[in-house]
């Protein structure tokens, strides 16, 4: 049995990577993830775990020397937020392209400028089209809880992808909540040994990785990488269930929060649905057919399973915590909208921005979007293209 | 022979677009990009191999830990000119123009 203890945000995401003792650590500090590895570099000082810790220049020389441990056979993990993420960019593509199971946290932050250190998904939303699977958590347990299961889903045979697993910056980062702290043993027995898939320290079967791939077989190999993504989307439920069946807390690619015969269903993603929960509940009790669909996994994009569970819905809101700059609307309101269309729901979906920089999102906002479906359900259409959740207008 | 045949299919890919061998660089030919090579004189040569270890693909060619009467590979050598920019005796010139005999790596007979 694991045991209930306060922790912050942070000091969960470095405890899960205590326990998982990873072989290499190769990071560069940022706020709000920068306790992070300043945590687990003193778990490294104090001989608690056997990892190689790499202090590097950069957040680009973080990941590539995470790209290079990972290629060598290692099982290797690092963190950080925004800008740092940035300075990752090219690398991100290149671990995601050679199919290796990095870990990142991704403490959510704002990207600048103007600068700004506080929450919002602008960095993880910018990172979609990386190869890198995504997993945004409520609260703290569950930051702790999908590092954990990001280990087992990126590492699935079938599946050998990166995987980010995000938490909301300050909001759960600097946050303390009670939640469960499963035993050492516990956690390395559920993550399982790595075993590396052709190794470039396998000396008897030399390889070469990265080549100069042009024309004549990139293409080939895109394709062959995307084959990767539904595999990933299975291994998020059966990893997620094995998680339930060992440690009693399961979990899924969405959660559907009284959706059932939900009229007014709103979408969002991280700590916000927190909130959502808790005004959906009460409007529940004032008779209001209110509903959250909570999204865990952001990629790959269970299209088809929230076109299944929007079903139904006679108006829809999609709050973004992030905008997308020149297109018509924020980007999970665009998957969104995608998924529906290509499935064949008609339903009329207004979108929210919401929370850039860390500006609050009030209960009564939340309130404020239900208000505003109410009306887009019997007019059948909805309200304006794109609203503002706590904007000064 | 390469590892992939050249109508390859997709999920003929091997998994990261790995190719399971070492060495394949030699089937790749870069001969084609020059326009100057190189001339050694081997009298003045005092056998460094400078020029084979800093050579960015593999067209110096070596056997006994001679360059000495062997010449470049026209299917790997650019004209990229570092071999004559390295060389401690100044004994590679770059001659203008891509086309050279290649003599292959066996050394011509005295």
């Amino acid at each position: 049995m694991g045991k209930e203890i306060a922790l912050e945000g942070n000091e969960a995401v470095a405890e899960a990577m205590r326990q998982i003792n990873p072989d290499v650590v190769a990071a560069y500090p940022i706020t709000p993830s920068t306790e992070i590895v300043q945590a687990f570099a003193q778990f490294v000082a104090d001989g608690k775990v056997d990892t190689n810790f790499v202090a590097v220049e950069s957040e680009h020389s973080a990941m590539s020397a995470c790209l290079a441990a990972a290629v060598a056979g290692g099982r290797v993990m690092n963190a950080t937020s925004a800008n740092g993420l940035a300075l990752m960019w090219e690398i991100l593509y290149i671990v995601s392209s050679l199919r290796q199971p990095v870990i990142l946290t991704l403490v959510n932050r704002a990207l600048s400028g103007n600068i700004n250190i506080h929450c919002d998904h602008s960095d993880g939303m910018g990172a979609r089209d990386t190869g890198w699977v995504q997993l945004y958590a409520e609260d703290v347990q569950e930051a702790y809880d999908n590092l954990i299961q990001a280990v087992a889903i990126g590492e699935r045979e079938e599946v050998r992808l990166p995987v980010m697993s995000c938490l909301d910056g300050f909001l759960l980062s600097h946050s303390y909540e009670l939640l469960e702290v499963e035993t050492d043993e516990a956690v390395r027995e559920w993550v399982r040994p790595y075993q590396a898939i052709n190794p470039m320290l396998d000396i008897d079967n030399p390889q070469t990785f990265g080549p100069l791939d042009l024309y004549d077989y990139y293409f080939e190999h895109k394709r062959s990488q995307m084959e990767a993504y539904p595999p990933a989307k299975e291994a998020i439920v059966a990893e997620g269930k094995r998680f339930g069946e060992v440690f009693g807390r399961e979990y899924g690619l969405l959660e559907e929060f009284m959706t059932d015969d939900a009229d007014l269903i709103v979408i969002a993603m991280g700590s916000t649905c927190g909130t959502l929960r808790d005004v959906v509940a009460g409007l529940r009790e004032q008779g209001v057919k209110a509903g959250m669909l909570k999204l865990r996994a952001f990629r790959p994009f269970p299209a088809e399973e929230i076109a299944g569970a929007l079903a139904g819905a006679s108006a829809i809101a999609v709050l973004d915590r992030a905008a997308s700059f020149g297109a018509h609307a924020g980007p999970l309101y665009h998957e969104v909208t995608s998924a529906l269309y290509t499935f064949g729901e008609q339903i009329p979906t207004n979108n929210y921005i919401y929370g850039l920089g860390g500006r609050e999102i009030l209960p009564e906002d939340l309130q404020s979007v239900f208000t505003d479906l109410t009306q887009v359900a019997e007019d059948g259409q909805p309200v304006e293209p794109v609203g503002f959740l706590g904007l000064r207008e | 022979m390469s590892h992939y045949p050249p109508d390859a299919k997709w999920h003929e890919m091997e998994r990261g677009g790995i190719i399971p061998q070492a060495g394949n660089a030699e089937e790749y030919h870069v001969g084609g990009w020059r326009n100057e090579h190189p001339v050694r004189d081997d009298e003045s040569c005092i056998d460094c191999l400078f020029c084979w270890v800093y050579c960015p693909d593999n067209a110096v060619y070596v056997k006994d830990e001679s360059v000495k009467g062997l010449g470049f590979s026209a299917e790997h050598c650019k004209g990229c000119g570092i071999c004559a920019q390295v060389c401690p005796k100044d004994c590679i010139t770059m001659v203008p123009g891509g086309d050279f005999e290649d003599a292959g790596d066996e050394p011509e007979e005295a």
